[in-house]
């Protein structure tokens, strides 16, 4: 039993800092950006790359993947999405770029790092074995890692002026506007940030389960979840989403072992009724 | 669009000339007899776009038609080779299925909006999936397959349509279903839009509070348009698993729903006739780039990014723009 709560934890963190990056873009700009999963897998071959096989400081790979992909993030705001909402007669039509920049980020992928499984030497080694849990200390320290990463952006979110202005965009664009708000540049940060966050869980998480060019489309599904149970736009809501889908992992796989393999099928299920019963997730605000 | 009457008959009489006589006459010409499949693909892939266009038409992003498409495909299969049901019949009854499926599940999930809706039909793909793994009747990852081609068609002795596996040429019958039945739909589709219920429907897309508080029973509304949409995907996918003669759960996935969707999008989501014109440049630009090997993909997203930053509004809106120049 702990040691189902402990995955659940460890997988928890990682989940709830993906879908922080999905949720501020969603925020800011009311862009569901399909290509995160896509993001977090080349933020993990950036890894791969400068750590594993130039054999630099895992630190400087995982401020490689986060810079590279803030860059890109940013790029990707103010050159596409931005032409497209002002161009665009519906709002939906980021959807069509966002899919693309998903299918062209997995065409790059596979050109540039090709379509093997790849994993990088364990950051740190040995094994936790105490009080009925067990659990390989690289696991503990990227948990806790990721614990970090997001207890900083709480803060920077809640205490820092760019944070205070994305949370105020978020809130209401045209008022945040009239305040003197540089609409613009900020969601090109926030933008950015989420791509960064994507990246650094990729670094991350190459260090324990690999990378392929293949994950990205079902990294970007479970996003989607854990935004819909905690309420898409929310930073608690995402956090949130996140710990509960790495529990229901978790215990799914071990309570429903014996049925094969339809854990995610309940999670589904469940997630329909509970939607339907609240339609805007655990925190989301109502959404027209 | 402010064609007059006689524009628009001429248009609808050179389309279906095109249809059901230039095109198998290039065809037999030219002896690519593989573009049959490419084109039957086409035509039925624009029937289930039709459908998501429609969901788009009330104002939500549908991406979830691979699930009925994949449950349409399954009931045919089961009916034809468990219940020995004729093809035709199990044709409405794949569409009759997915439309139900879609009440009861349109009941709670349409409720939902905006990204909500279109993550929730996304998980719903995937939920159709695993179904079809985990269910025994579906045979799980090993699918069903073997599916016999469709038999005769006869309505009190006089046979209208004959056992396709007598044919000599069954891409051909396959080709004039699969675009008798696109044409259909999408004159449908036409009627729908251009009624008071498409008039109700733009009003959903708008506002629907607004919609519901002078009297329109929005909750009906939408269900009725999502059962619509979800008949056209059962249909659509039951013609393809007769097409390939089997059905796995990977026949429709994540992919093909959002494929569906950009097809919609490309055609432009403010004209009926987009999503067949989205389906066609999408799939023949798909295979088009097929001769550039690994960079296919690269080369295909690229254009289609390039094609959003032009043309936001879809192909269609070019047409638009230029009227209004000239």
């Amino acid at each position: 039993m702990e040691q189902v709560i402990a995955n659940g934890l460890y997988l928890g963190a990682q989940y709830a800092l993906i879908a922080l990056g999905l949720t501020l873009i969603f925020a800011l700009m009311n862009v569901l950006n399909f290509a995160h999963g896509q993001m977090y897998v080349l933020g993990g071959f950036i890894t791969y790359t400068v750590y594993g096989q130039l054999g630099l400081p895992f630190v400087v790979a995982l401020l490689a993947s986060g810079l590279t992909l803030a860059v890109i993030g940013a790029l990707m705001e103010k050159f596409l999405f931005r032409t497209v909402i002002r161009r665009s007669h519906r709002e939906e039509s980021t959807m069509l770029l966002a899919a693309a920049t998903a299918f062209f980020f997995d065409a790059v992928i596979l050109l540039l790092f090709g379509e093997k499984q790849r994993g990088v030497p364990k950051i740190v080694k040995g094994v936790f074995n105490d009080a009925g849990i067990i659990m390989p200390y690289d696991r503990i320290v990227v948990g806790a890692l990721a614990i970090v990463f997001i207890a900083a952006f709480v803060l920077y979110m809640q205490y820092s002026r760019v944070g205070r202005a994305m949370r105020a965009l978020a809130q209401d664009r045209v008022a945040a506007q009239l305040m003197g708000v540089r609409v613009d540049r900020y969601s090109m940060i926030g933008f950015a940030m989420g791509a960064m966050l994507a990246g650094v869980v990729g670094g991350l998480l190459v260090t324990i389960t690999g990378v392929n060019s293949g994950i990205g489309g079902p990294i970007s599904i479970k996003a989607f979840l854990m935004v819909m149970i905690g309420g898409a736009g929310v930073v608690g809501g995402a956090i949130a989403g996140g710990f509960i889908l790495g529990m229901m992992e978790s215990v799914g796989l071990t309570v429903l072992r014996e049925y094969g393999d339809v854990t995610y099928l309940v999670i589904f299920a469940a997630l329909m009724v509970f939607l339907s019963v609240r339609p805007n997730g655990l925190m989301g605000k109502p959404w027209g | 669009m402010t064609l007059n009457r006689n524009t628009r008959i001429a248009a609808v009489v050179a389309f279906l000339a095109i249809v059901f006589i230039a095109v198998p006459a290039v065809i037999s010409l030219s002896g690519r007899f593989d573009l049959y499949y490419t084109l039957t693909s086409v035509a039925l892939l624009s029937i289930a776009s039709a459908g998501v266009w429609l969901t788009f038409y009330i104002g939500r992003i549908n991406i979830g038609q691979g699930a009925y498409a994949l449950t349409g495909g399954y009931v045919s299969a089961i009916l034809v080779m468990n219940h020995g049901w004729s093809f035709w019949l199990t044709l409405p009854a794949a569409g009759l299925f997915c439309a139900a499926a879609s009440v009861l599940i349109g009941l709670p999930i349409l409720r939902l909006r905006g990204v909500y809706f279109a993550m929730v039909t996304l998980v719903l793909t995937e939920v159709a999936r695993l179904l079809a793994l985990a269910l025994p009747i579906t045979n799980g990852a090993k699918g069903i397959v073997s599916i016999p081609l469709p038999g005769a068609l006869s309505v009190f002795g006089i046979t209208l349509i004959p056992d396709f596996a007598t044919l000599q040429n069954s891409r051909l019958a396959f080709y004039l279903l699969a675009v008798t039945l696109m044409v259909v739909c999408f004159a449908i589709m036409y009627r729908l839009v251009n009624s008071r219920i498409g008039k109700l429907c733009q009003s959903l897309q708008q506002n629907e509070e607004l919609a519901s508080s002078i009297g329109v029973n929005i909750a009906y509304l939408r269900v009725i348009a999502y059962a619509v949409s979800s008949f056209f995907g059962g249909v659509s996918g039951a013609i393809f698993a007769a097409i390939s003669q089997s059905i796995y759960p990977s026949s429709f996935t994540v992919t093909d729903s959002v494929n569906f969707m950009l097809n919609c999008f490309l055609g432009g989501l403010g004209y009926v006739f987009g999503p067949m014109l989205g389906t066609l440049v999408l799939y023949f630009g798909w295979d088009l780039l097929f001769q550039t090997g690994r960079f296919q993909l690269l080369i295909y997203s690229g254009l289609m990014i390039v094609l959003m930053l032009v043309l936001p509004n879809g192909l269609l809106s070019l047409a638009e723009t230029t009227r209004k120049k000239g």
